[in-house]
């Protein structure tokens, strides 16, 4: 077990150094100079050769590598003297755009990220988990259809379109809710309902669209084994069955899903959050794109990397309680 | 014990079968299957008028009078900011589907030229994913050994990858230069691991079938027992898992366009002008409705398809 756990974690760093080598080489090799763009428009070639060595961006690649990751591990200080920026561990980088770490831009904007990924969980976990084993049970009725039909739509219909969608009808046509703006839990939780109210239900509607339709397959699959046929046999009450045995086989393969996308939405729900214009990590990424402000866009990367890798050795650790067949295999 | 078939049971066998005779062959079955189930033949319509339209979007352009890049500022109220005249986002005679507020594009015309790019990239991405995908898949399934090892981590690692935020690092690092093939080429390099993955899983099945050991008997080599025996046996698999792979690129690729990393103005793509609409969508929600009605359609009409096909050939849980 401590071994299979080991191997696990060592996996998951391995994954990281390469995502982070990856995410480097990216910006190292294929995009314009950092320094031309800190240099502005009223250049010399002297200056830039200035910035240049002062950020360390004239050292070979293995080298700039380096500093990015001890960076993270010790912190560092860009430049010399006066004019010296330090930027305390774990430094992710550091904008020269916003004047700021990028350690420190991602952490403001977290609680917006987290809320909106916690909220629109426990939606999508109830509807898309329900949902599916509505459509199984009741398999081949109208529920049935009803819910696959709207599963199908779910997965169809892109979240931009749908947030804009719902922003039309809520908003501007039956004037239920006021346009979307940032407001604090503490001050007007009223307010802040509002503005958290539709980015959970567009976030929740595609993931619920997906896992009812998983969830539907796999308690059907389930139904139709042995052990169920036995259970039944045994005299037992249709719905012990169901609780009692086909509920786990068939969620276990959900909670693999759900480790992996509630940890990819930590890291920021890009589009969910531009178009409602909150102010989360996802947020910052786009707005970086835009501004080209690598920096950002680099630690979000890796950021939304180090929140999958952790998902993922959540749910393995997760398995090993819930599927007995796991732990035998590890053993 | 062994059953003679009542006549009642060759019956409804030959009703199965079409009308030309003969046992009916996986395809022949499809296809019936197919054209009896309502859904199906809707999302084939659909697939087929959206695919001619982007076809013949130079004779609609032609048709209509307007080019996707025309300004018509006749049709626009400067006084109102730049918003289309007349109802429903200035739909008329001359602009079939309206025109775009701020600048009187012909929206028509835009999302004809959208769905080519849209389809272009989705289903060359398809292409160039299903033949990594399967080549990979089965040298890793058919071989095992130092090449499935090597195979699988690769797949691992590109699985478990953050994809969108990391697609999104890719493209805005990249230069401008040509945008589709290289969104053809970010889509690809993410996309042939699910293919493989699953050909991987079925090819090692397949192996060690009866009909393959008795091919390597007679001595064949490898790679024609590869693609004469193991190759027409994964067909279905794979006419469902590329069927699935085109509404998921379609839809990441129009998501890339709407965050402004995919294709770039002023070339027409659905996700684009979604994004665009969005400063637009209290006022002028048609706007935004008609990209993103077209792009629903398309995606949903191959996800149905995809389903259909699915069931048809029963592959079981491919994809």
């Amino acid at each position: 077990m401590l071994f299979y756990l080991l191997r696990r974690v060592l996996a998951g760093i391995l994954v990281l150094f390469l995502i982070s080598l990856f995410t480097f080489a990216i910006f190292f090799w294929l995009s314009p100079d950092p320094a031309v763009q800190i240099c502005g428009k009223t250049c010399t070639p002297e200056r830039i050769d200035q910035i240049r060595s002062q950020l360390g961006l004239d050292l070979p690649f293995l080298q700039q590598y380096w500093q990015f990751v001890s960076g993270i591990f010790v912190g560092r200080t860009y430049g010399e003297g006066a004019g010296a920026i330090t930027c305390a561990a774990p430094c992710l980088g550091f904008s020269f755009q916003t004047n700021q770490s990028v350690t420190d831009m991602i952490a403001d904007r977290m609680p917006v990220s987290v809320t909106v990924a916690v909220g629109a969980a426990v939606l999508w976990l109830l509807a898309g988990v329900g949902g599916g084993l509505l459509s199984a049970v009741k398999q081949g009725t109208g529920w049935d259809r009803t819910v696959m039909f709207g599963a199908l739509a779910g997965i169809s219909l892109p979240n931009y379109f749908v947030a804009l969608l719902l922003q039309y009808v809520l908003v501007v046509q039956l004037q239920w809710l006021p346009f979307p703006h940032a407001a604090s839990f503490t001050e007007d939780p009223v307010a802040w309902f509002q503005a958290y109210l539709m980015p959970w239900l567009v976030l929740a509607f595609g993931y619920a669209a997906m896992y009812s339709r998983i969830v539907r397959t796999n308690v059907i699959d389930t139904l139709g084994q042995n052990f169920m046929r036995t259970a039944r046999a045994k005299g037992l009450d249709q719905s012990l069955v169901m609780r009692r045995h086909a509920l786990r086989p068939s969620l276990t393969p959900v909670v693999t899903l759900f480790g992996m996308d509630f940890a990819g939405l930590l890291g920021g729900a890009l589009i969910t959050e531009t178009v409602f214009g909150l102010n989360g990590v996802g947020k910052l990424a786009a707005d970086s794109i835009t501004k080209n402000d690598q920096p950002v866009i680099m630690g979000v990367t890796l950021l939304a990397g180090l929140l999958v890798v952790i998902g993922n050795m959540v749910v393995d650790v997760a398995y090993t309680g819930l599927d007995p067949r796991v732990r035998v295999r590890s053993a | 014990m062994t059953t003679v078939p009542s006549e009642l049971a060759v019956e409804t066998e030959a009703k199965g079968a079409l009308p030309s005779g003969g046992a009916p062959t996986p395809a022949r079955r499809v296809l019936h299957s197919l054209r009896t189930s309502p859904g199906a033949i809707a999302s084939i319509v659909i697939i087929v008028a959206i695919a001619l339209m982007a076809i013949l979007a130079p004779v609609l352009s032609a048709i209509t009078g307007w080019d996707p890049y025309e300004f018509d500022p006749t049709a626009i109220d400067s006084d109102l900011g730049g918003l289309p005249i007349g109802p429903l986002g200035g739909v008329s005679a001359e602009h079939w589907f309206g025109v775009e507020p701020g600048n009187g594009r012909d929206i028509f015309i835009r999302v004809a030229y959208g769905a080519q790019v849209s389809l272009l990239i989705a289903v060359s991405a398809t292409l160039v994913t299903t033949t990594i995908g399967v080549v990979l898949g089965m040298i890793a399934g058919y071989f095992g050994g130092i090449a499935d090892q090597v195979i699988s981590r690769v797949m691992d690692f590109l699985m478990a990858f953050p994809t969108l935020i990391f697609m999104i690092a890719l493209l805005s690092a990249l230069p401008a230069g040509n945008r589709p093939a290289l969104l053809v080429i970010v889509l690809s390099i993410f996309g042939w691991p699910y293919t493989a993955r699953i050909i991987r899983g079925q090819t090692m099945s397949l192996r060690n079938s009866e009909f393959v050991e008795a091919a390597r008997a007679s001595g064949a080599k490898p790679l024609r027992i590869a693609f004469r025996e193991v190759l027409p046996n994964l067909r279905g698999t794979i006419i469902v898992l590329a069927t699935l792979a085109v509404p998921g690129y379609i839809g990441t690729e129009a998501g890339l366009s709407f965050l402004g990393v995919g294709v770039t103005p002023p070339t027409p793509s659905w996700g684009q002008m979604i994004s665009t609409a969005v400063g637009w969508y209290a006022v002028d929600p048609m706007y935004f409705l008609i990209p993103g009605t077209f792009l629903f359609l398309t995606v949903f009409a191959f996800t149905v398809l995809g389903d259909h096909l699915r069931k048809a050939l029963d592959t079981g849980d491919a994809a």
